[in-house]
């Protein structure tokens, strides 16, 4: 008796180091995991957080009456309402002359700038004939100037932005007509070949609509065969084993695929237009359903049978036990499956590109049959352009996905809570 | 007694005996009559012609070493052997002389005639009201909310657990304590009024106290219901049923009066069961 005693007290130290140096092991891993989240986070949000502001200039311009009437929108789209803005411009800095130092000015406003005018003048037509205060985007090069993304060490020479341009800044900076404002634009505007005029809304919508259409369809769907699979098809035949096999299969096939299938069935059999939240819905659903269905089958297969043959007992049929007493068990399950697959969707890119979604569209989608693009899409349509302005905007994009995604999985969380805390 | 059992020791071979059931298994006026009855999951059987028939009003004990059939016999009686993939029924069981096996018998409506009560308390997770009330909502037994409301005191009332519930109905049938939960899965069993209650060893996952309130109740029931109960303690046979059925290895040994059965076993196996050799 003693001798056990002594033989385990002798052990004991080291189980306890044991013990002690896996808890180290343990917490080593998460701190791991999390620096790299958070370097990712940090490092996002370092370079995108500027795009959520941008430079505005004050101008002041002449809403030339001989110009602007009617001012209805067909004659202003004839108008010569660049003219007005260089007119403006010129008598800012009347000590401009030089042709090449003009242009320079010019480019001070963003190209933008004549449609904000021509909104102008269509939002107060009673304003022709006088001369009105309009802030207007800065162009990309000053944009960057002004957020500090321009050297000033470097040679000017190696610089977009020259020292003369500085000068101006500075003298419109000291008139107050310089500001960094709330960039609306990045929200509201589609894509642009200008960066500073490039906004998310198109993406932002693609993607949303393809996320409405992928839940509408892979949820049901998947619950219904989950459900089928797992409480009223018989076990052990060939055919429910085929197609198991079958729908984990399809769940490790790589994403691309789909966007080939998606292709081909829904645009080329069924004739969808290209490039719409539909197809990519679609094409997505595809994708989701076998997630779903797996996910939603472990739900089902976690409901304790004795709650099955309680109701049963009783005189339940199958039908009615499913959907009194199984089924809310496991909707909490099924929706936290569903949700990790729309997550996966989401930030999908590949099947995408396959059925036309990296279309350059500017104008966003008003319903699930016009063109648009998906915000993973935007992201890589803009990482690869070439402008500098595009860089801090891309990262901001991904910042809206993320948070787009943490959306999705807190909606998720409360709405667990809430089916769980019914018992 | 002890003399007799080293006296005699030859197990008789179940395999190769012509086993017969000992005893009488017929009774005059039967509520359930079973005529040689064989399951099978899958290839392997696991109960062997058996016949017996089960009297109205009565409680009747079926107790046997563990796997000898029991379980399996009771599901043959409400057909919840259904579910179970790969069983599979023979023979003739009849319920007020009518084939449960026949084609044209609904197994839902069976179960509301013939309810059942499981080893390990099984509520809903719902409310103790909802528990209750669940039977004879789908089955459409209340016209009206104060009518499920009367069902519902009724039925807490006759399993006894009125009193400790009743200002609490609204509450989740999760939060009672085990005994409390049996005796709720009793409630609301009884709530769709049936003729027969199976129990398979309904007080195994209970404390002694809530087992005789238990075995108290199933003395009570009987005056409604014929009740059918698995037990693993020969005591509760001996104390809440009249007839009692010995099963081994799948095959129904011995069957009679539950005082006959204890004190004076006809069969040698039955006698070593009761007499705690194995078991
Ligand atoms: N679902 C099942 N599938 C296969 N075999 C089963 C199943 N249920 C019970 N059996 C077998 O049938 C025999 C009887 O089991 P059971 O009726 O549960 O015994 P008891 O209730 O008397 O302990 C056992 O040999 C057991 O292994
Ligand atoms: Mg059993």
């Amino acid at each position: 008796m003693n001798k056990t005693l002594e033989t385990v007290q002798a052990g004991l130290a080291r189980r306890r180091r044991r013990e002690s140096r896996f808890r180290w092991y343990g917490r080593i891993a998460i701190f791991v995991s999390l620096a790299f989240l958070a370097m990712l986070i940090v490092s996002i949000v370092a370079r995108g957080h500027k795009a959520f502001w941008q430079t505005e200039i004050a101008i002041d311009v002449f809403l030339d009456p001989e110009e602007l009437t009617p001012p209805t929108r067909e004659h202003l789209a004839k108008a010569d309402l660049t003219g007005l803005i260089k007119q403006s411009l010129r008598q800012m800095f009347p000590e401009v002359r030089q042709r090449r130092r003009k242009r320079a000015l010019y480019r001070l406003v963003s190209s933008a700038a004549p449609y904000q005018l021509r909104d102008y003048v269509l939002a107060h037509p009673d304003r022709i004939g006088q001369t009105v205060r309009l802030w207007v985007l800065a162009g990309a090069d000053v944009d960057l100037y002004q957020k500090g993304y321009v050297d000033p060490e470097t040679p000017e020479s190696e610089r977009r932005i020259k020292d003369y341009q500085i000068a101006w800044l500075r003298k419109l900076e000291s008139e107050g007509r310089l500001v960094l404002r709330f960039n609306r634009g990045f929200f509201l505007n589609g894509d642009s070949r200008e960066p500073e005029q490039a906004g998310i809304q198109v993406a932002f919508r693609g993607s949303l609509y393809m996320m409405v259409v992928t839940f509408a369809l892979s949820f049901p769907l998947g619950i219904a065969a989950a459900i089928y699979l797992e409480e009223f098809a018989p076990r052990n035949n060939v055919w429910v084993d085929l197609i198991e096999i079958n729908i984990n299969n399809l769940a490790a096939v790589p994403s691309i695929v789909f966007g080939l299938l998606g292709l081909a069935v829904f645009i080329g059999w069924f004739g969808l237009p290209r490039s719409t939240p539909l197809v990519g819905g679609l094409t997505l659903t595809l994708m989701t359903l076998p997630t779903v269905i797996i996910a939603s089958r472990a739900a089902l297969k976690a409901v304790p049978p004795s709650i099955r043959y309680a109701a049963l007992g009783i005189g339940a049929s199958r039908v009615q036990t499913v959907f009194h007493h199984v089924l809310p068990l496991a909707m909490p399950g099924m929706l936290t499956g569903a949700i990790i697959g729309m997550a996966r969707a989401l930030g999908e890119t590949a099947p995408l590109l396959m059925i036309g979604m990296v279309a350059f569209i500017v104008d966003p989608p008003q319903s699930l049959l016009d063109p648009a693009t998906a915000l993973p899409v935007q992201i890589y349509l803009w990482a690869d352009s070439p402008e500098r302005g595009f860089v801090e905007r891309t990262s901001a994009a991904i910042i809206v996905l993320l948070l787009f995604l943490g959306i999705m999985n807190l909606a998720a969380v409360l709405l667990r809570k809430r089916l769980e805390r019914r018992w | 007694m002890n003399t007799v059992i080293t006296e005699r020791h030859t197990t008789p071979d179940l395999e190769t005996d012509d086993h017969r059931t000992v005893g009488d298994y017929t009774l005059a006026e039967p509520r359930f009559t079973c005529r040689h009855v064989n399951v099978f999951y899958g290839d392997k059987q696991a109960l062997f012609d058996i016949n017996l028939d089960i009297g109205q009003r009565e409680v009747i004990a079926l107790i046997g070493p563990s796997g000898c059939g029991k379980s399996t016999f009771l599901r043959c009686l409400n057909r919840m052997n259904d579910i179970i993939e790969g069983c599979r029924v023979e023979g003739d069981i009849r319920l007020d002389d009518q084939d449960i096996y026949a084609k044209e018998m609904d197994p839902v409506l069976l179960r509301a005639r013939v309810g059942m009560v499981f080893q390990k308390p099984n509520p809903f997770p719902k409310s103790i009201y909802d528990n209750v009330a669940y039977g004879p909502r789908i089955h459409g037994l209340a016209a009206n909310r104060t009518e499920l409301d009367e069902i519902v005191e009724t039925s807490l009332k006759r399993a006894g657990l009125w009193k400790e519930v009743k200002d609490r109905l609204d509450h989740p049938a999760t939060g009672l304590s085990g005994g409390q939960q049996q005796r709720l899965c009793i409630a609301r069993t009884i709530a769709v009024n049936p003729e027969v209650v199976l129990m398979d060893e309904p007080c195994s996952a209970l404390d002694p106290i809530a087992t005789a309130t238990i075995e108290q109740l199933i003395d009570e029931l009987r005056s409604r219901y014929t009740i059918v109960i698995v037990t693993h303690s020969m005591q509760q046979a001996a104390r809440v049923s009249q007839r009692t059925a010995y099963f081994h290895m799948g095959r129904l040994i011995e069957v009679g009066e539950t005082t006959e059965i204890f004190t004076n076993p006809r069969h040698p196996l039955t006698e070593d069961y009761i007499t705690g050799r194995f078991g």
